[in-house]
């Protein structure tokens, strides 16, 4: 019973006190019918009840309390005085202070530029640095390279657009030049200009033949990254992605690896993050799973390294990536990927606003 | 990959709960897409017990049952169908129930008599096609019981999405493999119904040719066909499955289409062995090849098309022409149909990348196809064929015409992997034991032959394995067995690379602060659009003529989202892109690409506000000038911007052309402003540093200037005439004010500039600044006619 006792309830009612200040018209009325009102008031209430307790105590809490009434109606006078139209009007130079103020237009960056951005700051707190490369790419560089055996099933998951360069290159002779399906020629480009260690993070947009539909794009971004060195493992690859995830989503997130395939790395693996809506219970963001696919990744694969002129025996490595897009639409519950490509003013003052 | 769940409860000997089932796949790397329950819309369908049948009174071929549905209330059922007899039993579909066909049965009457439900066909439920008559059951469940319960059908098919490295897990018993070891059990074949056991002798391993059963086996193109097993049945009886083979057939999404071709499929999702039975007496010579096509050798598939073959495809023929494309799809011709009798049983390894490009050549993909591009087990025909040998002769009959043969020109084994237990753990940065480490790889069927005596195992890879080649493999394999989730998480000291951030990440950031504080939106565009100009760079195969080369130009894709917005009646549209555009380059190289940013900016220059009544004026070209002059000197350090051919263009410091602005055309409406634009290439090495100037600490003295201006003369050549007869001490000139209109001569226009002047060391004394104007005012009026404006 301890809530109901007077002394407890005086301690509840300071606080708001303070709040008057901030109160518009409506909720100055609704508060002081709240408080002081002659049927319901709170502290009104308080000051009836005082004649049931002992006379000591009803002594020292009726002092606080009246003192407190007191308070009160000096702060909602005050606040009344303030909000009355009359004060408005007699702001400087008897201007209507109520009226709107002359705003500019404010623009913002797209929802994705902002996601890519967070992934890399994120990424560089953890000693990676930004590395890009071209769109256009031959294809060793967007699959050789790789560890993509030629002609094989797993070209299957990256439907390419190829480019009419002129010249004698054809589709699946390693020259011919195609818009790169992934960040990863950049983890190529990074290795082959200089030795371990590398920590990149690769932002950038790519390219797969899908025609648009409310979840594909034939453009997207994605953000990839590169740990090489001495006595990389396994357990840094969980331990940086946790890391991540936790800095990204919140810092209860948890996450999950399932085994996967990439004919870039080894172990390859599919991170997922507990989903960020229902924090795991299961809800429609997440298809009542609990969990939210979001990156891939992997060690990278030790022909890879030696592509790269890298020693595979002493140096090991992890890579990843993500799409910010899909990211993107899961944070801000955009149900649609075009409308990250329509330039609608409307979407994007929406979420230029949002944060 | 269609796998049931029956199916894998054949194998583990257990009864399995399809999302427990999803959730151990998912774990060990095999996603499973759906669970798709079988048989939906029989979970209201009951056992019912036919009390009386009599005839109905105004139709001959209707019957009126009295039916014991289990309720306690008998029903009243109208049935047509000619086998319902007093004291069976059958599935009945009461009223309000939904059967597979979407039929929702309710209380009424046929030919004036009341009919309360349905009693069912196989085909009413979505059980087969016969529709003979109700389907009756022999079974002592009570009246009332759920029909799923006694029937045995229920199933549930997973669909699992099974990644390109790992053709093992295309068979139910690769899946099982994986389940086995999840459940810590064991598993094998299927019992097959109506069999006692495998009876097929050894197949004869011979090189490239042998014959049996009067049938000549050939391989003349062993690259494309390195393992050709071959047998025959004779005295088959072509006919309708038995009902555990339809189901499993049926269960995997197959149609059932008789006893012969459901083994075959039967056999493929078992074991991922594609296979094939041709018609012993469609087969000339009698004789079957593997061999290349000829040149003009056509065949008709089983699909009913009619294709020209290549020199490149590996057929499989007959002592003639082709009857098959080896892996792809078998001929017409020579297909078993009811008539059969005698089978030659076609068990094959093709080539991996030869299938792959046959079936990319003809555009034609199959089930076989699929398989045989990922890789079968090459070594593990001989069981095939034995399965699928027990299968045929337990559901069809017929007998083996002489040993089956087995040709491989080229004997090879499984690979042999040496794998360091010091290199797991530097992969996987915790050590496995290396009992597990044994335990894993006998659980995926690896033979491990040695003991890490001199620290390395020797390991024999299974040969359905293809995806185990080197030792980073079978390290894979140690760490998906152990299990993803059971090693350590953590953040081990790291050290950080040499190398810089790209400069152009940081570049691009400003150009966004700069252009978002002038009130633009950052929009994504798609690259693709149409042709524009001869740098356009072309796509071999885009996904439709509009978005068929790259875009050179950023703008173009921009004036489309301004569009876009004009559609939704939206005026004030300010947008701007960071991106890639691409031009044609040398010759068989990758386009050259420059990274550019455009902007474009419509209707009012600021939000209505009531002290202007509402109004505000729309953006005109001086508007764009500053933010094109803003945005250069962001993106391009030095850059100058200069009127040419009624536009602004930036130059480089080295004259090269890397931006315009102006009036862009647009499809606009009526009521829309008009569309001003730019765009500039972005210089993205690093950015040097200001340096500081110190400020000045003596006074400026102004002077301002009204001049009568002829036309011809522009106000930048004016401005530069004044600058530089002005002296030292000029330090700024501005254009004040333009008036035109009455009080001027024709053709003239009035420009008013404010001359600044200021010294570094002094104050200006009035009459060094009076002599500087004098100067300016006489060089003004004797070279180039300008006179002071009369005031
Ligand atoms: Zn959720």
């Amino acid at each position: 019973m301890a809530e109901s006792h007077p002394q407890s309830l005086l301690d509840a009612l300071r606080p708001r006190l303070a709040a008057v200040a901030g109160l518009d018209a409506d909720a100055l009325e609704a508060e002081q019918i709240a408080v002081l009102g002659r049927k319901s008031g709170a502290l009104t209430a308080l000051l009836r009840s005082l004649a049931a307790l002992p006379p000591e105590e009803r002594r020292a809490v009726g002092a606080a309390a009246n003192e407190l009434r007191q308070a009160f109606e000096a702060a909602f006078e005050a606040r009344a005085a303030a909000l009355a139209p009359a004060a408005g009007a007699a702001g400087a130079a008897g201007l209507d202070l109520t009226m709107p103020g002359r705003r500019r237009w404010v623009g913002a960056e797209h929802p994705v530029t902002r996601v890519v951005e967070e992934i890399c700051e994120i990424f560089h707190g953890l000693g990676f640095n930004r590395a890009i490369g071209p769109e256009a790419e031959t294809e060793w560089m967007n699959f050789g390279a790789l560890n993509f055996p030629a002609d094989h099933p797993a070209m299957d998951m990256h439907d390419t657009f190829y480019l009419d360069v002129g010249g004698d290159a054809r589709p699946g002779d390693g020259k011919a030049v195609l818009l790169r399906t992934h960040t990863s020629p950049v983890q190529i480009r990074t290795m082959l200009a200089g030795p371990p260690p590398y920590r990149v993070v690769i932002p950038g947009v790519v390219y797969r033949k899908d025609p648009f539909d409310p979840s594909h794009a034939p453009v997207f971004w994605q953000v990839e990254g590169l740990a090489v060195d001495e006595g990389i493992s396994f357990v840094d690859l969980k331990g940086t992605l946790l890391h991540f995830a936790r800095q990204f989503f919140s810092p209860t997130t948890k996450v999950r690896f399932r085994p996967s395939f990439f004919p870039f790395t080894e172990p390859s693996a599919e991170m997922d993050v507990s989903c960020y809506l229902c924090g795991g219970d299961g809800c429609s963001a997440c298809k009542g799973t609990g969990w939210m696919e979001i990156l891939g990744c992997g060690m990278v694969h030790p022909k890879v390294l030696e592509n790269c002129g890298v020693d595979a025996e002493r140096y090991t490595g992890f890579a990843f990536g993500m799409g910010p897009q899909r990211i993107a639409m899961l944070r801000y519950g955009i149900p649609d990927i075009r409308l990250l490509f329509e330039g609608d003013m409307r979407f994007l003052a929406q979420l230029g606003r949002a944060r | 990959m269609n796998v049931s769940r029956r199916w894998l409860e054949a194998f583990l000997r257990r009864p399995l709960d399809s999302a427990d089932v999803a959730r151990r796949l998912a774990a060990l790397g095999a996603t499973v897409d759906a669970i798709e329950p079988l048989h939906p819309g029989l979970e209201q369908v009951v056992v019912a017990l036919v009390r009386e049948v009599r005839p109905h009174p105004n139709a001959d071929r209707l019957r009126l049952c009295d039916v014991d549905d289990g309720s306690g209330t008998p029903r009243h059922v109208v049935c047509g169908a000619p086998n319902v007899t007093a004291g069976k039993k059958y599935p009945f579909a009461p009223v309000g129930s939904t059967l597979p066909g979407g039929l929702t049965l309710e209380k009424r009457k046929i030919r004036g008599e009341v009919s309360e439900g349905m009693l069912c066909s196989a085909r009413e439920l979505g059980l087969g096609q016969e529709h003979d008559g109700i389907l009756e059951l022999t079974t002592d469940a009570a009246p009332g019981t759920s029909f799923l319960a006694v029937a045995d059908i229920a199933d549930d098919r997973l669909v699992v999405d099974v990644t390109p490295n790992r053709p093992d897990l295309l068979g139910h018993k690769g899946v099982a493999r994986e389940l086995a070891f999840s459940f810590g059990g064991t598993f094998r074949l299927p019992a097959v119904p109506g069999s006692d056991g495998p009876a097929m002798p050894t197949p004869l391993r011979s090189g490239a040719e042998a014959s049996t059963g009067g049938v000549r086996v050939a391989i003349e193109d062993a690259v494309g066909c390195p393992r050709f097993l071959g047998a025959v049945l004779r005295g088959v009886r072509v006919g309708a499955s038995p009902e555990w083979l339809r189901a499993r057939v049926e269960a995997i999404g197959m149609r059932s289409i008789n006893n012969v071709v459901d083994a075959t499929n039967c056999v493929m999702f078992e074991l991922n062995q594609p296979m094939h039975a041709y018609d012993v007496s469609r087969l000339k010579g009698p004789a079957v090849v593997a061999r290349r096509a000829r040149p003009g050798e056509r065949l008709t598939t089983l699909d009913g098309a009619d294709r020209p073959l290549a020199g490149s495809m590996t057929v499989i023929a007959d002592a003639e022409s082709a009857i098959g494309v080896a892996g792809v799809m078998g001929g017409a011709h020579s297909e078993v149909t009811p008539e059969t009798t005698d089978l030659f049983l076609e068990c094959a390894y093709f080539e991996p990348q030869g299938v792959r490009a046959t079936r990319r050549q003809l555009g034609l993909s199959s089930e076989a196809s699929y398989r045989f591009e990922r890789g079968v087990d090459l070594w593990n025909g001989p069981e095939v064929l034995r399965r699928a040998v027990e299968i045929i002769q337990a559901t069809a009959g017929g007998s083996l015409d002489g040993d089956p043969v087995d040709l491989f020109p080229q004997v090879s084994h499984p690979p042999r992997i040496f794998l360091r237990p010091a290199r797991v753990t530097q992969v996987l940065g915790v050590e496995v034991p290396w009992d597990a480490i044994e335990r894993y790889l006998v659980a995926i069927g690896a033979t491990v032959v040695s003991k890490p005596d001199d620290g390395r195992i020797a390991v024999d890879v299974p040969g359905w394995r293809p995806d185990l080649v080197a030792e980073i493999d079978l390290i894979e394999e140690v760490a998906r067995l152990h299990g993803y989730d059971n090693f350590p998480t953590e953040l081990r000291p790291f050290r950080v690379g040499d190398l810089p951030s790209a400069a152009s990440e940081g570049i691009d950031g400003r150009l966004r602060q700069g252009l978002v504080a002038e009130g633009l939106f950052e929009v994504q565009t798609l690259p693709l659009g149409p042709a524009a100009g001869a740098e356009s760079v072309r796509v071999l195969n885009p996904l439709s003529a509009e978005e068929g080369y790259l875009r050179a130009r950023l703008l173009p894709g921009l004036i489309r989202r301004v569009e876009g917005n004009w559609a939704a009646h939206i005026r004030d549209v300010r947008l701007f892109e960071l991106g890639t555009v691409f031009l044609a380059g040398e010759v068989g190289s990758p386009p050259r690409e420059e990274h550019r940013v455009a902007g474009v900016i419509t209707g009012a220059r600021e939000p209505a506000h009531w002290s202007a009544s509402g109004k505000s004026p729309d953006v005109d070209l001086w508007d764009l000038r500053a933010l094109f002059e803003s945005t250069a000197a962001l993106a391009y350090p030095g850059a100058t911007v200069q009127v040419e051919g009624g536009e602004w263009v930036a130059h480089a410091p080295g004259g090269q052309v890397i931006g315009w602005a102006g009036v862009a055309s647009a499809d606009a409406p009526p009521w829309a402003a008009p569309v001003l634009g730019f765009e500039l290439l972005v210089e993205s090495s690093p950015r040097s540093a200001p340096r500081f100037e110190p400020l000045p600490v003596n006074p400026a003295v102004t002077r301002d200037l009204a001049l009568l201006v002829p036309a011809g003369i522009a106000a930048a050549a004016l401005g530069d005439a004044i600058r530089k007869s002005a002296g030292r001490l000029i330090e700024a000139v501005e254009v004040l004010d333009e008036y035109r209109g009455a009080g001027l001569p024709a053709g003239h226009r009035g420009l008013a500039f404010r001359l600044r002047y200021r010294a570094a060391d002094r104050t200006l004394r009035d009459q060094e600044v009076d002599a500087s104007v004098t100067k300016v005012l006489t060089v003004l009026r004797e070279q180039h006619g300008i006179e002071l404006r009369a005031s």
